[in-house]
């Protein structure tokens, strides 16, 4: 097996045991890059430099006998929207191109205090807007499975890398599904933490109220790794929250015997391809095989989802890029005659069509004579989803679903037509909306392409998705399959 | 001829001056070189989060309790979103639907009536940066921001339509100053612009209940433009009125050189704020018990004091008022008072004489150069007879002047008074040798005389003759 194919907790003990250095791993996942990385495109910037020289600070702390973290040494790729100090910081976006952040993202810090060795930022759709990584300003990311193929989005770049073995670990963010979707598509564990879990401090925000960080891994065990790195208030987020966070490895037990598990038959009944719906279901005996008790139920409102959060997320977003004006940072278009022109042009020029387009949606929402029909209505619509939530949750430990409709898209296939990109993350949004936890685990594959099994659960019950996933994982192997490249 | 009445609100923004800024901890310090008192967060650079400074709210509920308001149990922040370059973010976070306090007033005195300006609301929001252009905003080659003053928390203070006249308008803001410094939140520096002020004004004809069109005025940089401003857009819009014309709803600005106001932007041009709730900060849920800790830390108020004044001193209610329009006046008085325990004088020199010589020398009280313990020990030996009451005048001017106290200064330069009988009954009968004329008159009933021969022994020494001896004197050597 490839170094480069080794997840976290494999790589942890083989350090420990002296038997691979750090270097050594770091090498082989740079050579993997260099190999790999012009047919997969996941990475906007490298790091190499500066992850060689945290691998060499690992390997002397091991040698000198001092105890290290479970991830010092691992190369972990950061999603280009997370700001890194004095590393180029664009969103995938032209209009912010050649940012270099003065401070790190409050995960960033985190995790440079494990002594990760960051082995760079990672592609995504503009500002975190798309579902295919085709709207990154830069250039589109390929599926490690089918380079024909989309990687999903918007966190494409972080998914990819981590199934291409491009980095063992990865951190993306997730506004309405961009872990889960891309993590499905690409055969990886990804969990959207609860709304408050992990700061957002340094997340260019989309989507304030949505946004949420949360890790690629290869496995659940690794997930649960990331999430004891990265979970926990911070005094510099007001919506992180205070709560104590537990040792997430102490959730990696092979049992499900009495867990109650929901279906929503919203879930399962609409625009569902066959194939999948087949290996879902196959998952749901699996599960229940293993003493899970799962019973069919309903989201009354789930199908406001996606309205809901088409106002939503754009009236937030629209306020949150109005900063890009080419005054302080980034691009500023020439040439403008005064301010206004300089606003109007750097604006028209430095942002993509998609963006430009929620931009103005939500602008739009907001106006006067508007916010009471469309925002101030979509925040009732929102309570109500919640609800519907809560009430299944009094029922149920754990929510189970497809975490998409069907396996990866084709590129193009959805780019003329936003409306049928956006329903692509049809089975994801609620789970922003609600605030609570949404896990995707590799469940199987449908041509060649991997399928992925979305569990959702109350707000900071991650313990419990990842207990129910590890089982899941326990008895099967799809996590131990790798694309060809 | 139609009668109009005027009607009158103020918004007026207030500079806190907490340490840090209201969102992250970058200093509020006036004056830094540009753009050396900023951070991330105030840069609105991408990825940073606000975090409410607890003194700001602090701040604001003590302000809204001396303002007699209802401190909100949840209020919220939102954001108002409109591009300007001194704006970081290209959207403010200040209070919209929920502010931290509502309902309250304030009492002016009009004529020696009391009468109540009610307050509509009063919320926090961060300041905006400072554009610095090279000769005028229409002209310039090109602009420069500076963020120092990006995130220094604001109170807006919105009045009701309650004010009838420019007058009013000026007193309640006075008044209004006059509280908030008594909190020691803000220095209220309308020059400095940390406290500002916006009107909205109207007419109607008297009598009639609905409200005229409103303008809202800009600009105007102290009391006296505030005045001024007004009293010329009452009489515009009276005139347009008389003359068949309707008010225009518009943004006016007042032209300080020309003395008139201009129109900016017409309410078609308003700007559309898009305000929304700010989803980086959480709602805050203001517990009564906090409440009431911050009202005991709520300072005597100038209502209270002034008639406390009256009450406890004696004083005129004018002379109270004047002394207590200021924390800092009321202060220098009592820290006299504490030395030298007669209020009425203390009250009529630091009216008179220091108020003078203050508003010559363009200074505050508190930075007057005479402490209150120096001037009540000008006051024990102005009683003890060791000076004269003019002489005093004369001492006080010095100690102004150099900050000694006055024993120094009569000790310096020899102006103890002459009180010895002797040398004085000398002076007199040389006096009364050479003056004959004078001393006859006096003899024969005209009082006059006699002060011209006490102002002769005067001039002999210098004014430091004790003037109740002189007096006798004379009396003793002419009537007996």
């Amino acid at each position: 097996m490839s170094l480069y194919y080794l997840t976290a907790h494999e790589l942890h003990d083989l350090l420990l045991k002296k038997e691979i250095s750090a270097v050594e791993v770091n090498e082989a996942v740079f050579d993997r890059i260099e190999s790999v990385e012009d047919s997969v495109k996941a990475y906007l910037t490298l790091t190499r430099d500066q992850a060689m020289k945290t691998a060499q600070e690992v390997d002397d702390m091991i040698g000198a006998g001092r105890p290290v973290p479970p991830l010092a040494g691992i190369p972990i790729a950061i999603k280009d929207n997370i700001c890194t100090e004095g590393v180029r910081t664009t969103a995938a976006s032209k209009i912010i191109y050649n940012f270099i952040p003065p401070y790190d993202a409050t995960v960033v810090k985190k995790l440079a205090g494990q002594h990760i060795a960051m082995t760079g930022k990672t592609n995504l759709d503009e500002f975190a807007m798309g579902s295919s990584t085709e709207n990154s300003g830069f250039f589109a990311t390929h599926n490690p499975w089918d380079r024909e193929c989309v990687p999903g989005g918007s966190s494409g770049g972080s998914a990819a890398a981590v199934a291409a073995g491009e980095s063992v670990c990865a951190i993306g963010s997730d506004t309405g599904g961009s872990i889960r979707q891309p993590a499905a598509f690409c055969g990886v564990v990804g969990i959207k933490p609860t709304y408050g879990a992990v700061s957002r401090y340094g997340l260019i925000a989309f989507a304030s109220s949505l946004d949420q960080i949360g890790p690629f891994t290869r496995d659940v065990t690794d997930c649960a790794l990331m999430l004891n790195a990265i979970c926990g208030h911070d005094p510099l987020d007001s919506t992180s929250s205070p709560y104590e966070v537990p040792d997430f490895r102490r959730c990696l037990v092979n049992d499900v015997k009495g867990l109650k598990i929901g279906v929503p038959r919203e879930y399962m009944s609409e625009g569902i391809d066959a194939d999948v719906r087949q290996i879902i279901e196959k998952a749901m005996s699996l599960l229940e095989l293993n003493g899970a008790r799962i019973e069919e139920t309903s989201l009354p409102h789930l199908g406001f989802s996606l309205p809901v959060y088409y106002l939503i997320a754009p009236a937030e977003a629209s306020s949150n890029l109005a900063r890009y004006d080419g005054v302080r940072y980034g691009f500023r278009s020439a040439g403008a005659q005064d301010v206004v022109d300089m606003f109007m042009k750097t604006r028209s020029q430095g942002f993509g069509a998609e963006v430009k387009r929620r931009i103005m949606l939500g602008t739009y929402v907001l106006s006067a004579g508007y916010y009471d029909a469309y925002y101030l209505k979509a925040l009732k619509v929102r309570t109500l989803i919640k609800e519907d939530f809560n009430n299944a949750f009094e029922k149920f430990d754990i929510l189970l679903s497809p975490t998409t409709p069907s396996p990866a898209f084709r590129f193009g296939e959805k780019t003329g037509d936003p409306l049928k990109m956006y329903l692509s993350d049809v089975f994801t949004i609620a789970v922003n909306l609600a605030g609570i936890p949404g896990l995707s685990v590799p469940c199987g594959f449908v041509n060649g392409l991997p399928v992925g099994l979305q569990l959702m659960g109350r707000p900071f019950s991650e313990g419990k998705l990842l207990q129910a996933a590890y089982t899941f994982e326990q008895c099967t192997d799809h996590h131990r399959k790798h694309p060809e490249l | 001829m139609t009668q109009y009445e005027t009607v009158i609100g103020l918004e007026v923004h207030l500079e806190l001056k907490t340490d840090s800024k209201i969102f992250c901890s970058s200093s509020t310090s006036f004056g830094g070189k540009p753009n050396t008192h900023v951070c991330p967060v105030c840069l609105g650079l991408p990825g940073v989060l606000p975090v409410v400074n607890k003194k700001v709210v602090e701040d604001a509920i003590l302000v809204a309790l001396a303002l007699n308001c209802r401190i909100a149990e949840f209020s919220k922040f939102d954001r108002k979103n409109y591009y300007y370059p001194d704006m970081p973010k290209n959207y403010q976070i200040s209070q919209y639907d929920l502010p931290i306090a509502l309902n309250g007033y304030l009492e002016i005195e009009l004529d020696g009536e009391l009468k109540k300006i009610g307050i509509t609301r009063l919320h926090m929001e961060e300041d905006t940066g400072k554009l610095v252009h090279q000769g005028t905003i229409t002209t310039t080659p090109f602009s420069l921001v500076d963020y120092n003053r990006a995130g220094v928390p604001l109170l807006e203070i919105v009045s009701e339509p309650d004010l009838r006249s420019p007058e009013e308008a000026r007193i309640y803001l006075e008044k209004l100053k006059s509280i908030i410094q008594y909190t020691g939140v803000s220095d209220c520096r309308m020059e400095e612009g940390s406290l500002r002020c916006d009107a909205n004004v109207s007419v109607r004809q008297l009598g009639k209940e609905e409200f005229g069109t409103k303008t809202e005025i800009k600009n105007m940089n102290s009391f006296r433009s505030l005045q001024k401003a007004l009293t010329y857009e009452v009489s515009r819009q009276i005139e347009v009125l008389g003359e068949g014309g309707r008010i225009v709803q518009e943004t006016r600005t007042w032209d300080e050189g020309q003395g008139i106001t201009l129109p900016i932007r017409s309410k078609e041009e308003a700007h559309d704020y898009r305000y929304f709730p700010e989803p980086d900060l959480v709602p805050m849920i203001i517990e009564r018990e906090w409440v009431e800790s911050v009202r005991k830390r709520l300072p005597e108020l100038p209502d209270a004091r002034r008639e406390r004044y009256v009450r406890d001193y004696g004083l005129p209610v004018y002379d109270a008022g004047v002394l207590t329009s200021t924390k800092e006046m009321a202060d220098y008085f009592e820290a006299c008072l504490n030395a030298y325990s007669s209020p009425k004088t203390v009250s009529n020199w630091i009216m008179g004489d220091l108020s003078r010589l203050l508003n010559s020398n363009n200074l505050e009280i508190n930075e007057c150069p005479v402490s209150p313990v120096n001037l009540a020990s000008l006051f024990k030996i102005l009683d003890e007879g060791t000076i004269s009451g003019k002489i005093a005048k004369v001492v006080f001017e010095e100690m102004f002047a150099t900050g000694k106290d006055a024993g120094t200064i009569v000790k310096e330069k020899g102006l103890v008074q002459i009180s010895d009988e002797e040398s004085l009954t000398a002076i007199v009968e040389e006096v009364i040798a050479g003056n004959p004329k004078s001393v006859s008159d006096y003899r024969s009933g005209k009082d006059k005389a006699l002060g011209f021969l006490v102002g002769q022994v005067m001039k002999a020494t210098k004014g430091k003759a004790n003037p109740e001896l002189v007096n006798k004197l004379f009396k003793e050597k002419i009537l007996n």
